[in-house]
């Protein structure tokens, strides 16, 4: 671990002044990820600015509905939230699935949304890798490359996003909360992520001292019926081969709104729209799942050993989807 | 000093009192990186099973290695010092937690519970004594943290089945695989009969 200094910060706007005047300082929030690079020196910063002591640890609901997440909120305590568990399930099932107990009470919202791929050649720095060290080539493309996406890859990159939760939140329409050293905004999660293309070093649209204070998300009433699954080499405690997270609303048999997103395929959480589209007004059957699920999956780009996941990610959105319309049949008899 | 308060321990690098600079010749501690680089020993207090401590730590140090290469509290293991098996789990504010990947100048203010601070003098905590009614490991190298893991448990929202329990554990790793003794101790503190 190369050396660095550290603080605690008192006030979120004073840590991004800090933070925003030196490009070697990063955020302390859970640690999972950053203090497990740092050990690889995958991670090399010069300042660590401690947030843990900054009050955004609420779980609150505005005038609106909108139930806000701060950013600092663990893993643990968002999927147990009473609100979470009974307005979005898909979120909280996304939480649980992922990691493990320990890491859970660890974990923070907005460090979930920043975690860094698992790809063996980013996290061995004896390998090329194009977003580790931009330009010296990326050794999974045609290396070992199993777990790696088939969605939103460049020839520079084809590292898999892992994040359980924030496939959930795409799906849910979540915003972003951002404070700077000079301003707050809010952008669409869909805008927080890059696609990796010929810079997969720069992976979100965070300026340097940007800070996630919360997220977002609005009221979506047939969100109450969404269900998030997740398919692993063993049962419990790893990364997603293949997950969805899905919502329905559905009368007289029909899909009147759809929410689709797709984990463990992309480099980026994957809201697929077209499935959306192929599912609206489609009546509830495996048939138009199929569809969906061929729809959500045309653009993938397989290498030689993920192949499988382009009929894994459909079978798991099948599969999903037929779930959650089972539960939905069962709530109406 | 507080009657809670012990000494600084005293370590051959770090017998000044309060920040002092020190270029490390050699790894301050184990598994912290080359060691080659000029590092700056800050002042460090923590709560550990209810006792102040006081130590010169460089900033890079884990709680993991606080514990286990400073304070000689080895009950706490290391074992992939990644996260990934939960051989260090400890108590922080009651919840459990990893310790190799938590800096303990980050730990700084919480109340930290090792596997040491379990039993009351030389009676065991019931989940103790269940490990060992039930014959709950084979070389004991994970069972600290399965034990700190499985005493935490009991305050979180787990189900009652024997898959739930198994899902609740997965973050702690058992490769003598004593699993089945392990879900018969946890169980049969769940039930109230230990």
């Amino acid at each position: 671990m190369q050396p660095f200094t550290y603080s605690a910060a008192n006030e979120a706007r004073d840590a991004t002044r800090l933070a925003a005047a030196d490009g070697g300082a990063r955020y302390l929030a859970g640690g999972t990820t950053l203090v497990d690079l740092m050990k690889l020196h995958v991670e090399q910063p010069t300042q660590l600015i401690d947030i843990n002591a900054l009050p955004l640890a609420e779980v609150t609901e505005l005038p609106d509905g909108t139930v806000r997440v701060g950013a600092m909120v663990r893993n643990s305590d968002l999927a147990h939230n009473a609100i979470i568990r009974a307005r979005y399930p898909v979120l909280s099932q996304a939480l649980l699935a992922g990691a493990s107990g320990q890491l859970r009470n660890m974990a923070t919202t907005g460090g979930n949304l920043l975690q860094r791929t698992r790809c063996l050649y980013f996290r061995d720095t004896a390998m090329p890798c194009n977003k580790r060290e931009p330009g010296s080539g990326c050794s999974a493309i045609d290396g070992h490359n199993r777990g790696h996406a088939i969605l939103g890859t460049s020839e520079a990159c084809i590292a898999t996003h892992p994040s359980d939760m924030a496939v959930a939140l795409i799906a849910l329409d979540a915003r972003v909360r951002i404070l700077g050293p000079n301003r707050e905004r809010v952008i669409p999660l869909g805008e927080l992520h890059r696609l990796p293309e010929n810079h997969p070093e720069v992976e979100t649209t965070l300026e340097q001292g940007e800070l996630i204070t919360a997220l977002e998300i609005a009221p979506l009433p047939f969100a109450a019926h969404s269900l998030y699954l997740k398919v692993r080499d063993r049962a419990s405690f790893a990364f997603a081969l293949a997950s969805a997270a899905v919502a329905l609303e559905v009368r007289d048999g029909i899909v009147r709104d759809a929410r689709v997103a797709l984990g463990g395929v992309a480099t980026k959480p994957w809201r697929s729209r077209d499935a959306e589209d192929a599912l609206r007004g489609a009546p509830t059957s495996v048939e138009s799942f199929r569809a969906a699920a061929e729809v959500a999956l045309a653009g993938a780009r397989p290498r030689r050993d993920n192949g499988f996941k382009v009929e894994l990610a459909q079978r798991t959105l099948v599969r999903a989807l037929t779930r959650l319309q089972r539960v939905g049949d069962r709530a109406h008899q | 000093m507080a009657a809670d308060e012990k000494a600084v321990v005293p370590y051959p690098w770090y017998l000044a009192p309060g920040p002092v600079l020190i270029p490390f010749t050699e790894a301050g501690s184990v598994g912290m990186g080359t060691g080659r680089e000029d590092a700056v020993a800050v002042e460090v207090g923590l709560r550990i099973n209810g006792t102040t401590r006081r130590l010169a730590l460089d900033p890079r140090t884990t709680l993991l290695d606080a514990l286990r290469e400073h304070l000689r509290l080895t009950g706490a293991k290391k074992g992939c010092d990644h996260g990934q098996c939960g051989a260090c789990t400890v108590h922080v504010n009651g919840r459990r937690v990893l310790s190799c990947l938590t800096l303990a100048i980050a730990a700084q203010g919480q109340e930290v519970t090792t596997i040491e601070g379990l039993a009351d003098g030389e009676v065991l905590h019931p989940m103790q004594q269940a490990f060992l009614d039930r014959d709950g490991f084979q070389c004991g190298y994970c069972t600290p943290g399965q034990i700190m893991s499985a005493v935490a448990l009991l305050l979180e929202p787990c189900g009652p089945d024997d898959d739930d329990v198994r899902e609740c554990m997965s973050g702690n790793l058992c490769r003598c695989g004593a699993y089945p003794n392990i879900i018969a101790a946890i169980q049969d503190i769940r039930a109230g009969h230990s």
